[in-house]
């Protein structure tokens, strides 16, 4: 057995998924190749937004991959530091605004 | 950084074969990844094979101004293998006696070649339809004797390719040298001046980006697109058409991948990345490459692995269309770097 969860080289081998249910993981990855084609949002927009959720939902192969498609894209450093401040900010606001429960909560327990 | 060719650090890698054992050996001899020849013919495509020569692409020498950290061809100042004035002229009879429409010239630098202006006008009054200068755009600034290439290439009709690995600064000179990217604007300012790349007009300016590391080019109009905005806005710079070439893992770049640990990953990226598509249109199929000595190769890349054509002639002295379109080409695990995603060519794109 593997030490580690996460192997770099099941990345290469995300296809795989298909051979245990050729319908499901088909469906799968006809919606995903769809959802990231030019639209109202440009390719590069959904790159750099993959790459922020990526962060927030801290998957490191995501991470390695859309790292790499921005570098393809011509999607600079500072915009992808800037794209996973976006992602932290908005994991950091989540947390802190259950802060207001917090206060709700103590007001009314407390004298 | 300044950098030094392999063969002046005496690198392994200078060595051919050592190349080429690495691009069969590894991955490609455990199996992990077919081989390029197994890819075609697992794919049902037909063998790579040459169709009607239109490109002759001829490389002057390896002397160059720059040390870019990712040259196939290991050029460099300290390179200084040139061509003669012999093979220049065998060339030129055959340019006389068949027909071309492309002659590409590439080195190094080829303006640093004594007889390059000479070799373009001789060139001009042959039957060729196009003359193309791969000009690496900082020599035009080198040196005072170079300032007026655009002049010449204007008066010549050149059609000029040039470098410029990105849009900004930063990763421009961590690619090609400091001072690149500035000297590279102010010789494309120089060159729009005189006519060249302006939209509507005849002389032609087109631009090549090819990654500033390990990973492939993005889509070719998308970053056409974002260059020609760029630099617009903030130069006031216009050229025709951007061509996206894939790195090709072989010399300087095939060094970077290995000393970085991203070879196998790369390679695995140009095998997935395989698009039959580009198969049919790879630019072996109609170019023939001439080497500083006059040896005749597939392709650019083959002639910095020593791969001479495998034919009965492989001189330009003795050049023989009938032979050469007989020809087998020959194929390794670099060609990959042709065929990923929407192929890779000196002319760019090609899928």
């Amino acid at each position: 057995m593997k030490k580690s969860y996460y192997q770099p080289e099941d990345l290469k081998k995300f296809g795989k998924i298909n051979e245990w249910n050729e319908a499901l993981g088909s469906k799968f990855f006809d919606y995903y190749n769809s959802v990231f084609e030019e639209g109202s949002l440009s390719a590069r927009e959904k790159s750099l937004i993959a790459l922020a959720v990526s962060h927030v939902i801290q998957c490191p192969y995501c991470i390695d991959s859309y790292t790499k498609d921005g570098l393809q894209r011509g999607i600079e450093k500072e915009e992808m530091m800037e794209a996973v401040h976006v992602g932290a900010a908005i994991k950091a606001g989540a947390a802190l605004v259950h802060g207001v429960q917090m206060m709700s909560r103590h007001d009314q327990l407390s004298m | 950084m300044k950098i030094k060719s392999l063969k002046a650090r005496q690198d392994s890698l200078a060595q051919t074969e050592k190349q080429l054992e690495i691009l069969s050996g590894g991955i490609f001899k455990d199996g992990s990844l077919p081989t390029f020849k197994e890819k075609v013919k697992s794919s049902n495509l037909p063998a790579v094979r040459p169709t009607a020569l239109e490109i002759l692409q001829i490389n002057v020498g390896y002397m160059c101004n720059q040390v870019c950290a990712h040259c196939h061809v290991d050029a460099g100042p300290d390179r200084k293998e040139i061509m003669t004035h012999e093979t220049m002229e065998q060339i030129l009879t055959v340019l006389q006696s068949n027909t071309i429409k492309t002659v590409d010239l590439t080195g190094g630098a080829p303006e640093m070649h004594p007889e390059f202006r000479w070799f373009v006008e001789e060139i001009r009054k042959t039957e060729v339809e196009e003359i193309i200068v791969r000009s690496n755009l900082t020599i035009i600034l080198a040196n005072k004797k170079y300032h007026d290439l655009p002049e010449f290439f204007a008066k010549h009709k050149v059609h000029v390719i040039s470098s410029l690995p990105f849009y900004k600064r930063g990763k421009t000179d961590k690619q090609r040298g400091d001072g690149v990217f500035d000297s590279s604007i102010e010789a494309l300012q120089m060159l729009n001046k005189v006519g060249f790349g302006i939209a509507g007009g005849s002389l032609e300016l087109d631009l090549v980006y090819n990654p500033s590391g390990a990973f492939l080019p993005g889509d070719q109009k998308a970053l056409e697109l974002d260059f020609k905005k760029a630099l617009k806005e903030d130069f006031n710079i216009e050229f025709n058409q951007l061509f996206s070439i894939t790195n090709l893992p072989i010399s300087r770049f095939l060094d970077y991948l290995i000393a970085s640990e991203n070879y196998e990953e790369y390679m695995h990226s140009l095998v997935e990345a395989f698009n039959p598509m580009a198969v049919e249109n790879v630019m072996c199929t109609n170019t023939i490459s001439v080497s500083w000595e006059g040896y005749l190769f597939d392709c650019d890349f083959n002639q910095m692995l020593d791969l001479k054509v495998d034919a009965s002639t492989t001189h330009i002295s003795e050049y023989n269309t009938d032979v050469l379109s007989g020809r087998n080409i020959r194929l390794s695990q670099h060609c990959y770097g042709c065929t990923a995603g929407a192929g890779s060519s000196c002319q760019g794109s090609i899928a």
